[in-house]
Formats: C-alpha cells, structure tokens, sequence
C-alpha cells in the first residue's frame, strides 16, 4: 500500500483528523512522525535556517523524521485556509523551502491550498490530492464526503470542550475510548491563546497543558470556541485581521476578557514569530485595558528552559489562587488583608 | 490638518510634493536618527520588524514638531507591514499622543473606502488636482531615481568621492525644491552632467546586486548606508527596486510601464512557486537574474524577523549553487553593529575580487565550497 508522510507539525493540529479519513477512504496508509523530541528538534535546527522560527524548524525536523519511511511526503501549500486570510508567509513557501534545503527527499505533494476566493474550494483541493492516487471519481467524492465528516465530528468535539491533542490521540488509537466528559471539573479554568503548533505540541509549550492539570486548572483554548464567536468578537476590529490564526486569536482573547468564569489567561507564542509580534501586542494591551483577568504571556524557543517556564506557571497559578481567596478581603484604604 | 509622514530613503520629496502642490501642511519627521530608534524601540513591540520601529520614532517626532495627521501606506497581508498602522495608532493613543491616522491601501469592502479618505485629506480640492498632482510627485520619483541610478554607478569610479557625495545631495535638495517639471528636468540635467564630468579611475569594477526587503533597500539608515559602503570598497551596486518601481507597484498597481520586478517572478518560479507576501519572490527572482548577467555576487537585506525575506534567505543557497553566484544575506535591526557589517563586507568583496581573478585566469565556473 502507498504510504503517504504527514509531519506532526504546523497545521496537523487542525488538518490531521480530516486528510486522515480522506486517505483512509481513498486506501493510502498514513505514517505520521512521532511526538516531537530532542533528535527531531536536533535534526530540525541543523537543516533549517536559524532565522525561521521554532515551529518552522521543528517542521524540518519532522520531515526528516519521515525520509525513508514514506513514498510520498504530504506538505500541501497551504496559502489561505478562509476567504481574505492567509497563515503566514513562511507557510506559502514552506515546499520550497523543504526542496532547497534538504536532499533525497520523496515526491512532495505539495498542492496549494488557497481559499481566498470563493471560487476555489477545499472539495477542488482534495480532488487534486485524490487524483495523485487514483483515477476512480466515484472513490474520491466518497473520500471527500468522509473528510467532510471528518472534520465535522472534530469541530463538534472541540466545541464541547475536549482539547485537540484528546480528539487526535483518540484517532490514533482505536478510536474508542472517548472519555465520557470533557475536562470541567478542576478548581481553576485558564484560557490559553496561542498557535496551535505551539500549545498542542508538548515539546514546543514544554506540556503547559499537562502542567496547567496538574496544577489543577481546566484549560480551554480559542479552538473550544464555536466559530461565530470568533466571527463575533473579531467584527469591530479596526481592520480586518488577515492572518486567519491571529484572527482566531483576536477573537479568542477578547472572548475571553469578558469572560465571567475564567481565572486568568496565558498567551504562549514562540521566538520571532512574524504575525504574533504584532498581534500580541495589541492582545497585551487590551488585557491591560480591558479586563481585570490575570494575563501572562510566555515566549519559548528552542532555548528556552523548563525550570523558567515552571517557575512563572507557578507564580501565576499562585497568584490567581491568592486572588481568589483573598480578593474580597480588601480593608479600606486599599492594603490587601492576609488570611490564613 | 498638518500632515505627517514616515521616512523611507528619499520618498519624503515624492510625497512633499504631492501635499503641498495640493495645498496641504506638512510637518517632515526630522530625518531618521538614533533618538528615532530609541524611541521607536522603547514603544514598539520587541519582535516587530525594525521597519515599524523606525515609522514609530518618526511618528513621535513629527507629533514632536506639531503634526496631527498620519499619512500611512498599508496592505491586505500576508506581510506585517498591512497591520502597522492600526498596531502603531494603539500604541501612540496609549501614549497619549493623539493624532488622526490616514491610511492609504487597496480597500477591503469597497472603493469607495478608498475614495473617502482621500477626500477626507483634499478637502474641495477636485479629482483634477489630484491627478495633477500625483504626476507631478512621479515625476520627482523618477527624477530621484535617475540621479541615484547615476550615483551608484560613479561611487566606485569616481576620485573625488565626497565631491560626488556633495551633488548627489544638492542634487536631491534641488528636486525637493523645484516648483515644475521644466525645472525639474534641467535640475536633472545640470546635475547628472556635473557628476559625469568628475575625473574616474579606470576599471574593471565588480558588481554586485543588492535584493531584499524594499524598505531595508530603501533607507539608508536601516541598511546602515550598505549602498556608500560598497562603492567605498570600489564595487559598483545595482538595487534591485526602485522608489519610483515600488509607488508603481503597490500604489497604481503596476499601471505604468516602468523596469519593475514583474519578470522576476518567473526566474523565481523553479525555485518558489508562490509568492510570499512582502519580497520574497522577487529577492529570489532577482537574485536570479543578477547571475543570469553576470554579475560577481549579490547582497541580500532584510529587517530581523522578516518572514517572507527568511523564505527567500532559505532558498537562496539553492540558486546560489545552481548558479554559482556568491549570496550574502544581512538581517539588520537596532541591533546591528556597525563594524560586525563592515568586516562581513569587506570579506565578501574579497571573496567576489578572488572569485574574478580565477574565472580571469580560466580556472572559471567552480563553486568554491562544494
């Protein structure tokens, strides 16, 4: 059977559970790269360019991964995924890039995707990739249907609360074992923001997830949010955001500001990141402005240490619990009363 | 209404002359400084391209002198610089230096958009003043570029090079200053004659093409002034873009027929098949086409960060091996040192000197580090 390559990274986040029923229906066997870790992100920072920023290195690095194992490599240029709205530019060149920088790689699929028309389609797009494959029409509209399906049951599950990395883990297993509920029952519930290469990716976020659990904190993510929300919150911006991630970020963000429920909000962002060294500080500014909720933004890198990273969670975490207890307990010219 | 607006390379006589022939004050930010960057880095965001940091320090210092209008380009994306402004106005509101913010960029929703704000800024001035107007600042734009296309092409030759850096900015003082396209043109003239007319050394020279990001390209004080340097060095630099090439490009949408980077993009196209945002597409395409006449290297600039720019930079040694054309790419931002440039300069021009005698001496064609 063919196999067909997808790197854990970037958009696998968002993409996985749909190009998997579309190539499981289509009987391509998939081969993704394993959970980032120290040789992938080794290799990556060897072959990359050390001005590109860490997601984009990791991708390197998971291609890599890959080399092979697989017959054809699957980096689709993914150059508008909505109307009027890009990623980024180092998504557009991302094929380019892979085919300048390293040797004896397979055939790239690298099929653009671009939306920004209303006339261009995904339906188009997975047609195109169906017929690398196969001639059969009928097999790719079943194919398409199934991706469709796919995708929908995902945004369902986020929707009512389960995290990305939950839904893909359970793809990859038997697909079965669903926890009954999703996550709602710790003390704390902390909005995060970010990219979702950089939160669901352990090794990148350095498991915030995890350690936001343990920590005892629900977290809820801008992908938890219905798009209408999104659609929502971003509709007064002074402009319209053109980066589709950043939009959601926006409309995430502000979603949360005027949340009642939530304890505080953590913004990771990764090192140089282009459309994020703009739009977190138009998010950092709102927070300040706009709302009383906790906010800490995180920058990590390939550098970056885990003892620094734990040490702010903690004091933020810290912080929060202190404010809930104590918050109501103000004395009258303004000191705050300990109560222990 | 005073008007301000940022400083890119000599757009600032391209613009004057638009507002003022259409009657508008203006209020110039100081030229580009080291108090404009510290004042552009201390409110900028940490990992915004050094570009918004310097519009930023202009920003303040124009609001310094009285001005309380912003004249500002902006984009659809993919590259940051279609958000600067509405980033930039944040930031100065919270300052508390309030000032209106005009941006000019092809319009989301409709046209009209567009139209609005230029009315907003000619007040009852008709449409025919504007036209006129617009071709005026053109043909300053042109007028400038001949006379730099003329400076780079002496600063290596040329004995007497601060006489000729001496009318190169007399020179652009006198374009500022003509009233009329009649003047202009004999501006022009005078001028160019002046400079030919200075005593040259004999050649051969090398030459080398400077590609990148065109605000990087544009303005010599983000470039830390890379064009003098090179003809310091004895190398004749031929710039890929042009400020008459970009108004043409992003602001009439390529309607004149002036050298722009239209044919670059399918020299680029075995190595990038899309575009980038920004220049990316173009700096390879460019790249390509200085190999393709020969020339012995090219510079490649960008601010630190830049993301379509870092597309190109990924790609460039692929063209370079192809071609055997020597690349250097420079990321520049408040950082930068000045004598970490020079030194990676001087060994480039060295590396492309070495490179010439060998192809001279027959032993040609080789790529030296394979």
């Amino acid at each position: 059977m063919t196999r067909v390559g997808i790197p854990r990274a970037l958009l696998f986040y968002y993409y996985y559970p749909m190009w998997k029923a579309f190539f499981t229906e289509i009987g391509v066997e998939i081969v993704v790269s394993p959970p980032t870790n120290k040789r992938i992100l080794e290799e990556g920072l060897k072959a990359a360019l050390d001005e590109a920023c860490l997601p984009v290195k990791l991708y390197f690095g998971h291609v890599l991964a890959l080399v092979g194992k697989v017959d054809y490599l699957f980096v689709p240029r993914i150059i508008s995924a909505e109307q009027k709205a890009y990623i980024c530019p180092k998504f557009m060149g991302l094929p380019d890039m892979l085919r300048a920088r390293l040797r004896d790689l397979p055939p790239i699929i690298d099929i653009p995707l671009d939306l920004r028309r209303p006339e261009n389609t995904l339906d188009d797009f997975l047609k195109e990739v169906g017929h690398v494959f196969t001639r059969d029409r009928y097999l790719i509209k079943r194919a398409i249907e199934a991706a469709h399906r796919a995708d929908q049951r995902f945004q369902e599950l986020l929707v009512k609360g389960y995290l990305v990395p939950e839904v893909i883990e359970d793809l990859q297993g038997s697909g079965s074992s669903r926890k009954g509920v999703a996550q709602n029952w710790r003390p704390l519930k902390i909005g995060l923001l970010g990219h979702p290469y950089n939160i669901y990716d352990p090794f990148i976020s350095m498991d915030l997830i995890g350690k936001l659990h343990r920590m005892a904190a629900d977290v809820i993510t801008g992908d938890n949010l219905p798009s209408a929300v999104i659609d929502e919150q971003t509709r007064f911006l002074p402009k319209r955001l053109f980066w589709s991630l950043s939009r959601k970020l926006v409309g995430a963000a502000l979603k949360f500001f005027e949340s009642e429920n939530l304890d505080g909000v953590i913004y990771l962002t990764s090192f140089a990141c282009g459309p994020e060294s703009l739009v977190s500080e138009l998010v950092t500014r709102w927070a300040k402005k706009n709302s009383s909720l906790p906010f800490m933004l995180l920058t990590v890198d390939e550098h970056t240490g885990e003892a620094g990273m734990v040490t702010r969670l903690e004091a933020f975490i810290e912080m929060i619990r202190w404010r809930k207890r104590n918050e109501d307990h103000l004395s009258a010219y303004g000191k705050l009363v300990h109560r222990y | 209404m005073k008007i301000t607006y940022p400083h890119m390379g000599n757009l600032y006589i391209v613009i004057r002359a638009l507002l003022e022939s259409l009657g508008l004050e203006l209020v110039l930010p100081p030229p580009t400084s080291r108090r404009t960057v510290e004042l552009g880095v201390r409110h900028a965001p940490e990992f915004a391209c050094f570009p918004f940091k310097l519009n930023l320090g202009n920003f303040i210092e124009a609001y310094e002198l009285g001005a309380d209008t912003i004249l500002m380009a902006g984009g659809v994306g993919p590259c940051r610089f279609g958000y600067y402004a509405q980033v930039q106005r944040e930031i100065l509101e919270d300052l508390g230096y309030h000032m209106d913010m005009v941006v000019l960029e092809p319009p989301d929703t409709s046209w009209r958009e567009l139209r609005d704000k230029i009315r907003y800024l000619i007040g009852r001035k008709s449409w025919w003043e504007v036209i006129k107007a617009i071709r005026f600042a053109w043909f300053k734009a042109r007028a400038v570029d001949v006379v730099e296309e003329q400076v780079l092409y002496l600063r290596p030759r040329v004995q007497q090079t601060l006489e000729l850096e001496k009318l190169y900015r007399e020179a652009l003082k006198k374009i500022d200053e003509a009233p009329d396209k009649k003047s202009l043109d004999r501006v022009v003239d005078h001028y160019l004659a002046l400079m030919k007319g200075l005593p040259q050394k004999p050649g051969p020279f090398l030459r080398v093409g400077l590609v990148g990001e065109f605000f990087t390209v544009l303005e010599p004080f983000a470039n830390y002034d890379i064009e003098r340097r090179l003809g310091s060095l004895g190398v004749e630099v031929n710039r890929s873009i042009y400020l008459s090439a970009w108004i043409n490009e992003h602001l009439f949408r390529g309607l004149l027929r002036v050298k722009g980077l239209e044919h670059t993009k399918e020299l680029a196209a075995p190595y990038l098949k899309s575009f980038v945002g920004g220049h990316g597409r173009e700096t390879v395409g460019s790249t390509v086409d200085y190999a393709l006449q020969g020339y012995d290297g090219v510079i490649h600039v960008a601010p630190f960060t830049c993301m379509p720019e870092i597309v190109a930079h990924s790609i460039l040694p692929a063209v370079s091996k192809d071609y055997g054309i020597p690349t250097l790419t420079l990321y520049l931002d408040e950082h930068s040192g000045e004598a970490g440039i020079v030194t990676r300069l001087e060994a480039f021009v060295d590396l492309m000197a070495a490179r010439r005698e060998r192809k001279l001496k027959g032993e040609a064609g080789k790529w030296i580090f394979t």
